[in-house]
């Protein structure tokens, strides 16, 4: 009986580096995701660079494989809770470099609800593509919607439910930013196990999305979109 | 008798009514028919678990209707909404079948009204049934695997501060494990007996017996 002797990151190439940090990100190994981001800074990666080609891309592929009933909630938890763990090593390296964000967004579990699993995937995905985001938590009323909306003016405003009894409160909250004049300026995005693309245009939101990376591609393009249609940079 | 996998309870009963029921309240649903001489009533069961996966619940029930089609008067179909985000009534729209109203179980339980009560009161508030109580290991802690990764406890349940045991029976044991269960999660612990709540209207109610 032979046993495998551990793996020094630091013998691998960049990119056998990378692909294993997939791996380890898939596998939910933090210590080894953290490791893994320390020695790609030392070799002179960029943190945006970490952070895009062995963070996000890792993450994509696990929401892939959640979406095709190869991984399943603990698994996704775990991968998230390793590349949160990678994060607290990049982010202040992030700010240092004083690069702008992408866009803004304001993100909240709608009233009545406590589930934040999926909505905290969406926000962590968010900042990894490059989002300023500000988390509401859970149980918001339209006037914490609204509260922050004010004090942050987010590009993109995204909604979460779990129960089929709280979806509806989305409407609420989108049919007040129209009485308020302002649901135009918004990119009202929507998500939760019990909706659908069906449901989302129903209320009036501008997608639903399905999963955390399908959140992060769908806020990415449609926030450049509109920039490029109002003439902005 | 555990009722997790495909089961067809009463399969001579000679009856031409037919209940597609989910695992999770076979035990009560038989009670009902047992309380109620609803003899002609057959009772066939889909997995519980399938609650840990509710986008395959809507097709399954459909496979059971379509296997059902023309060997009964009349259907009716023993879940809720049961976090299928309105699939399962889609397809029971196309077999004109109805179900129980309401979004969970714990809904039908409590009746709509008081539920919403107590939801309202504390959002954070997460039930068990009698079967939860007695498959509190299996379903909540091996179905989300905390058995393996306890680190995710507070992932799972952080936002959640009660516990309340929605008790169909009045069962000692039953409490005694549902207050084991809130200490595992940390949370409060409330019981309220509840019977069978709508459960046993609703099914009257498709029997053709109800005053």
């Amino acid at each position: 009986m032979t046993s495998e002797a551990p793996l020094d990151l630091q013998t691998l190439s960049d990119e056998d580096l990378r692909t294993q940090m997939h791996d380890d990100l898939y596998d939910g190994l933090a210590e080894e995701l953290v490791e893994g981001t320390n020695i790609l800074l030392q070799r002179g990666w960029g943190p945006e660079q970490v952070l895009n080609q062995a963070l996000v891309e890792g993450m994509r592929i696990v929401g892939i494989d959640f979406r095709d009933g190869i991984l399943f909630v603990p698994e996704v938890l775990l991968a998230a809770n390793a590349m949160k763990a990678a994060m607290g090593v990049l982010r202040p390296l992030l700010a240092e470099t004083g690069a702008q964000p992408i866009g803004r967004v304001v993100i909240g579990t709608v009233k009545g609800d406590i589930h934040d699993i999926g909505k905290n995937l969406v926000a962590m995905m968010l900042e990894g593509v490059g989002f300023e985001v500000f988390d509401l938590g859970i149980n918001n009323s339209v006037e914490k919607y609204l509260a922050a909306i004010e004090e942050h003016q987010p590009d993109i405003l995204g909604m979460s439910a779990l129960l089929t009894t709280t979806m509806p409160y989305m409407k609420v909250v989108i049919d007040t930013l129209e009485e308020k004049g302002i649901r135009g300026k918004l990119i009202v995005l929507v998500g939760g196990a019990p909706l659908n693309e069906e449901f989302g245009k129903a209320i009036g939101a501008d997608a639903y999305c399905r999963d955390a990376a399908v959140a992060a591609e769908t806020a990415e393009s449609m926030v450049l979109a509109r920039r490029l249609t109002s003439g902005e940079d | 008798m555990i009722l997790v996998e495909d089961e067809v309870l009463s399969p001579s009963a000679p009856g031409r009514m037919l209940v597609i029921a989910c695992g999770a309240i076979a035990r009560e649903l038989l009670e009902v028919i047992r309380l109620n001489h609803l003899s002609h009533i057959t009772v066939e069961c889909l997995p519980g678990k399938l609650h840990n996966t509710p986008q395959d619940i809507a097709p399954r029930v459909e496979a059971r209707l379509t296997a059902a089609a023309g060997r009964y008067d009349q259907v009716f179909v023993a879940y809720a909404d049961c976090g299928t985000g309105g699939m399962l009534d889609r397809v029971l729209e196309r077999h004109g079948v109805e179900r129980i109203p309401g979004a969970h179980c714990y809904e039908f339980f409590l009746g709509g009204a008081e539920f919403s009560r107590i939801h309202e009161e504390e959002p954070g508030t997460f039930y068990l049934t009698d079967f939860l109580c007695r498959h509190f290991e299996r379903f909540v802690i091996q179905g989300l695997k905390l058995d393996k990764f306890p680190q995710l406890t507070p992932q799972y349940f952080g936002n959640y501060r009660r516990l309340v045991y929605l008790a169909q029976t009045e069962s000692r044991e039953l409490v005694d494990l549902g207050r084991r269960a809130a200490d595992y999660l940390g949370l409060d612990y409330q019981v309220r007996r509840t019977g069978y709540g709508d459960l046993e209207s609703t099914l009257l109610h498709f029997a053709g017996t109800a005053v």
